[in-house]
């Protein structure tokens, strides 16, 4: 019993990175009816500004609270800028192109990021700096739980608090869901929506940028291709929650975090990466607008 | 009917003295180059059926390719100790046992593509490539827990069962470019670019897209099993890290670059592809050294593409030597007006 509540902690703990990069794509997904393949690959790339970013402030030897902040800050901000620029550079121009060019170009920008990251950063794993030192804050027994895990959950809450607080109750919120709901008619309400297109974009490259620094912190082997699975998976965890929805983006990431270590814990560990996948492959089937969605079906 | 046999002679001509020649002059580098390129012109035309003449994007073609490349050397590894007491390892017995590799792989290549386009049918676009990648990862996984094939250790084909040959893997080649092409420049075959075009339309018009849909898919993987087969016995070795999604993604930009809907292009942009990596070799070493620079210009090869020319090198055409003879024309034409 003790291992299986362990599980459950593990698996939200993990559902909740997921989570974050999955909010990016649903939210992108609602508003372009894009998959933006490339997301999964600013999660990495936020994980390797951190690397580099606490070498360079020299906080990689010792944990610290300012060097965890201004790390994570830093490497925010680094991905928040790289999903603006991959939006302006790849994406807004094919804006009025057929739909599979847009996916060919986010599956083009996913490469270029994975292996010209391989170029610069060199194909082996490297440590993450060890930001916060781990340390069991609860013990019951054989149940651990360590500080690392309670602020994953804390700062996917926190910033989770804060999405819902933007969307739901700010002028640039309501002009997201002006455009989510229908593009058209938004512009001739008056809005912007490449502004509102490129602010979609940069608060989902944020997330997923948070979503990889906590990651380094917890799992700390970063390597070019880490965002490959991840993003993989966070947008399985997108489509069951019902893409487009910011909710069910929540619930898929914690769902697929959970299904994913509780099979691993308890059958073999070698069909991993096969989980999501079959998740996926139900959901399509049974329900394919997900748990939560409510959007019409994609019929002939 | 003569003229069709003395071309199919032809070519068999063709291909049994450039094997002779080629595999005495050339050093076996070289040699390797061209089998690579003809199976990776077999994957490129087969998927460019399904991905670009019926514009089902599916991004799992490395799964079927390792379905044919596994089931066909589990069958020569198995089966020729099984059959050796009968046959012998005389060439006949091998030719059998070889043939018999053959027909499975693409069989059993052609099923699972069966059991991935029934599911997929109702998915578009995005859906669609995220799920067929979803269902090659499976089949890579799966494959790589199956201890009678190595798992993780890889899988040996016995060694007098190597099948090094650049006649037999062209002769491959042309077959698909034949079948394939025979069938997208049919009646029947005009139907995919149907669905390619306008699948409501398609549907009006009474084409039985699903029909279509799930036979594309299936035609695609069989051949794609044709090229597991030939990968397998040309290499002699098989490990699933071959089999990756990188692999579908190296398809992929084949068929995008040499025209989504052009079988010629895809033959184009396999050669071209297969030798930019040995290009790449004259880099220097400090940009070499860092893992797989291919896959970086294959990435700004697609975003490029996509934004400056997205129908591909040929487009929808097929390169033929009449479009040459009239560009002549044409150029000469101009000549005596001006």
């Amino acid at each position: 019993m003790q291992e299986f509540f362990q599980q459950i902690i593990n698996g939200l703990a993990l559902g909740s990175i997921y989570a974050l990069i999955a909010l990016g794509y649903t939210m992108v997904y609602g508003i372009l009816k894009m998959i933006n393949f490339a997301h999964g690959d600013l999660y990495m790339l936020s994980a390797i500004t951190g690397y580099y970013a606490a070498h360079a402030l020299h906080v990689h030897e010792q944990s610290s609270t300012f060097g965890f902040i201004s790390v994570f800050l830093i490497s925010v901000a680094v991905s928040t800028l790289a999903g603006l620029l991959i939006e302006r550079i790849a994406y807004r121009p094919l804006r009025q192109a057929p739909r599979l060019s847009l996916l060919i170009t986010a599956i083009g920008i996913s490469l270029f990021l994975e292996f010209g990251g391989q170029v610069v950063f060199g194909p082996d794993p490297k440590l993450f700096p060890p930001l916060i030192q781990v340390a069991t804050l609860w013990q019951w027994g054989g149940l651990v739980i360590t500080n690392i895990q309670i602020l994953i959950l804390a700062v996917t809450g926190l910033l989770l608090l804060c999405l819902w607080w933007t969307i739901h109750h700010t002028r640039m919120g309501k002009a997201m869901r002006a455009v989510a709901f229908n593009l058209d008619a938004a512009q001739l309400m008056g809005i912007h929506p490449d502004r509102i297109i490129a602010f979609t974009f940069a608060v989902g490259s944020a997330l997923a940028g948070a979503a990889g620094i906590l990651v380094g912190i917890s799992i700390p082997k970063i390597e070019p291709l880490m965002g490959i699975m991840p993003g993989l998976k966070a947008f399985v965890a997108a489509v069951l929650g019902g893409i487009g929805n910011i909710t069910g983006a929540v619930v898929g990431g914690l769902f697929i975090g959970l299904a994913e270590t509780l099979i691993v814990g308890y059958t073999v560990s070698t069909y991993r990466d096969a989980i999501a996948f079959i998740i996926l492959i139900l959901i399509l089937l049974i329900r394919p607008t997900g748990l939560l969605g409510s959007g019409e079906r994609e019929k002939v | 009917m003569i003229k069709k046999f003395i071309f199919s002679a032809c070519i068999l001509v063709l291909l049994i003295s450039a094997e002779f020649l080629l595999s005495r002059w050339i050093n076996a580098y070289h040699y390797q180059l061209l089998l690579n390129i003809g199976i990776n012109a077999i994957l490129a035309v087969s998927l460019n059926l399904l991905n670009g003449f019926t514009g089902q994007f599916s991004l799992g073609h490395a799964g079927f390719m390792a379905i044919g490349a596994y089931a066909s050397a589990a069958i020569t590894y198995y089966g020729g100790p099984l059959l050796e007491p009968w046959l012998g390892t005389a060439l006949l017995a091998r030719l059998i046992l070889f043939i018999f590799a053959l027909l499975w792989a693409m069989g059993l290549a052609g099923l699972a593509g069966l059991l991935v386009g029934i599911p997929t049918l109702r998915l578009r676009g995005d859906y669609l490539a995220v799920a067929t990648l979803g269902f090659g990862e499976i089949i890579r996984v799966v494959i790589l827990n199956l201890d009678f094939v190595g798992g993780a250790r890889g899988f040996s084909v016995l060694v007098e069962h190597e099948l090094r040959s650049l006649a037999i893997i062209m002769g491959f080649l042309v077959l698909t470019v034949i079948v394939i092409g025979r069938i997208v420049y049919s009646p029947y075959g005009y139907g995919f670019r149907a669905i390619h075009n306008d699948e409501l339309a398609a549907n009006v018009l009474g084409i039985h897209t699903t029909r279509l849909k799930t036979s594309a898919f299936v035609i695609s993987a069989v051949f794609a099993g044709l090229a597991g087969f030939l990968f397998a016995h040309s290499q002699g070795y098989v490990h699933t890290n071959s089999f990756t999604f990188l692999k579908s993604f190296e398809i992929v930009a084949m068929v995008i670059l040499g025209g989504m809907g052009s079988i010629t292009g895809s033959i184009l942009a396999a050669t071209l592809l297969t030798l930019l990596p040995e290009w790449l070799r004259g880099l220097p070493e400090a940009v070499r050294q860092f893992g797989e620079f291919r896959m970086v210009i294959y990435a700004l090869l697609l975003i490029v593409l996509m934004r400056f020319r997205p129908q591909g090198l040929l487009g929808f055409r097929e390169w033929n030597w009449d479009s040459i003879t009239q560009g002549i024309r044409m150029i000469k034409r101009i000549g005596v007006k001006t």
